[in-house]
């Protein structure tokens, strides 16, 4: 089973819909030992950076040691931008330091915040976009992105006036800047690869 | 590149889809959650539910199908209809919406949006406005609102430009001369105010022919058009749309 991370941070409730429409059993919970248990994790989030992490709490440092130790992980939006070491967004502060690199401000020669639909191209080995043609569009809604400095992570980018980090694996942790749970069958998709990878890992 | 976008609008009374001409004369549409459902299945982009009865009794309604549409619809979806408080929008967000929309109340408290774009970020507060063409003065528009029954006096462009500032992160706007009369937008209203803002502005009232949100995007400047009329009674369904706007240049998530 996945955990979905419940910690107080907007429309969580989505990502366990989509989940449960593509028949993933996701369980929506802030308990340390559902955590542990969980095949995988997702990181959900609509919030603002700073809020997010400390709405996390004691729990940034279970899911960076699980993550860690090859737990699936999936961050979404913010909760992506948490897998980086640090962000900008309204004053400095630290994340979850799995991935290296900062999350900083779109600049200001684009419209901001990036909202709406953007193509997104996959390099062919990043197993969330397993069994999907090499360029799919999905659904973003942010202001800040994560600037990937780590060798040793793959990543997927989209064109805003700039290449834009869109999607980012690391061993088996896992990101993406756009919302899955939002972009239609491209999403859905993404959120079912997700799932099987976590079932892959757990048999 | 962002790609323009196809944004199916339901207007919801008492439960089910309505869809009237300059805002009266009303015809059942269909089923609120089924329709999102198709819509979304077909390839929209987004989906508005407007609940236009919008009374307190309403409120519980709104928020129930807030969240049936949520655990169906896997797009993102705006919600408006007599929204006047933060923690409104915090319940319909939290419901599943991704962004709400905000007319009447906006006009009553500006400060309404600066609140809600602090607590929830401008990408989820949508300023809805319904314009109607000044007879006395050409090329001017009127802030109308109480579903379009109440003139205010103020100026459309200057209003949207005020409403940028405050805190909208979009302006949705209705021309209410030619809602529902299929016989295209209001491209002049539609560039006035998208030359004026920097926000995205969507088109909405009047489209009938394919041609018309081909017009909408290059000659009014708009993000993205609004429809109801011609999906609903299936004039021409989300693809044909999409399919016509690639084939003549436009960006389009296919």
């Amino acid at each position: 089973m996945l955990v979905v991370i419940d910690y107080n941070v907007g429309n969580v409730k989505s990502v366990c819909n989509a989940f449960r429409h593509i028949g993933c059993e996701a369980k929506l919970s802030c308990s340390p030992e559902d955590i542990k248990n969980a095949a995988g994790l997702v990181l959900p989030g609509v919030a603002a950076f700073g809020y997010a992490i400390s709405a996390l709490g004691p729990l940034a440092g279970l899911i960076k040691k699980l993550a860690l130790a090859g737990k699936p992980l999936l961050g979404i939006c913010v909760g992506y931008q948490m897998l980086f070491d640090q962000s900008v967004e309204y004053g400095s502060h630290k994340g979850l330091g799995l991935i290296s690199g900062n999350v900083v401000p779109i600049p200001d020669t684009q419209v901001i915040p990036h909202m709406g639909w953007n193509l997104v191209k996959f390099p062919r080995d990043m197993d969330l976009f397993a069994d999907l043609p090499k360029e799919k569009h999905f659904y973003f809604a942010h202001s800040f992105y994560a600037d990937v400095a780590d060798p040793g992570a793959k990543i997927a980018y989209t064109d805003y006036g700039f290449q834009l980090p869109a999607s980012v694996q690391k061993d088996t942790i896992y990101g993406t800047q756009f919302h899955p749970e939002k972009s239609g069958n491209a999403g859905l998709k993404v959120l079912e690869n997700f799932s099987k990878i976590c079932k892959r890992k757990a048999t | 590149m962002l790609t323009k976008r196809i944004i199916p609008c339901l207007d919801v009374k008492d439960g089910r889809v309505v869809k009237g001409v300059n805002f009266v004369n009303l015809r059942d549409a269909g089923d609120p959650v089924e329709l999102g459902k198709r819509y979304s299945d077909e390839g929209a982009d987004e989906l508005v539910f407007l609940d236009i009865t919008a009374t307190i009794r309403s409120r519980k309604t709104i928020v129930e199908l807030v969240e049936k549409v949520a655990e169906n619809v896997f797009i993102p979806f705006t919600v408006g209809g007599g929204i006047s408080s933060v923690d409104q929008i915090d319940e319909l967000l939290r419901s599943g919406a991704e962004k709400v929309s905000l007319n009447t109340a906006a006009v009553q408290n500006p400060n309404l949006l600066t609140e809600a774009a602090q607590r929830f970020g401008n990408q989820c507060v949508v300023l809805a406005i319904d314009a109607r063409r000044c007879k006395e003065r050409k090329g001017h528009w009127q802030v109308t609102v109480k579903a379009g029954s109440e003139p205010t006096g103020l100026d459309v462009v200057e209003w949207a430009v005020k409403a940028e500032k405050l805190g909208a992160g979009e302006i949705l706007l209705t021309s209410m001369d030619a809602d529902g009369t299929k016989a295209g937008y209001d491209n002049e209203l539609n560039k006035a105010v998208s030359d004026a803002v920097n926000i995205p502005v969507i088109a909405s009232g009047g489209a009938g022919e394919l041609e018309h949100l081909y017009d909408a995007i290059v000659k009014g400047g708009a993000d993205a058009v609004l429809m109801a009329s011609i999906t609903h009674f299936e004039n021409y369904t989300i693809t044909q749309m999409k399919e016509y706007l690639a084939s003549r240049g436009i960006p389009m998530n296919l």
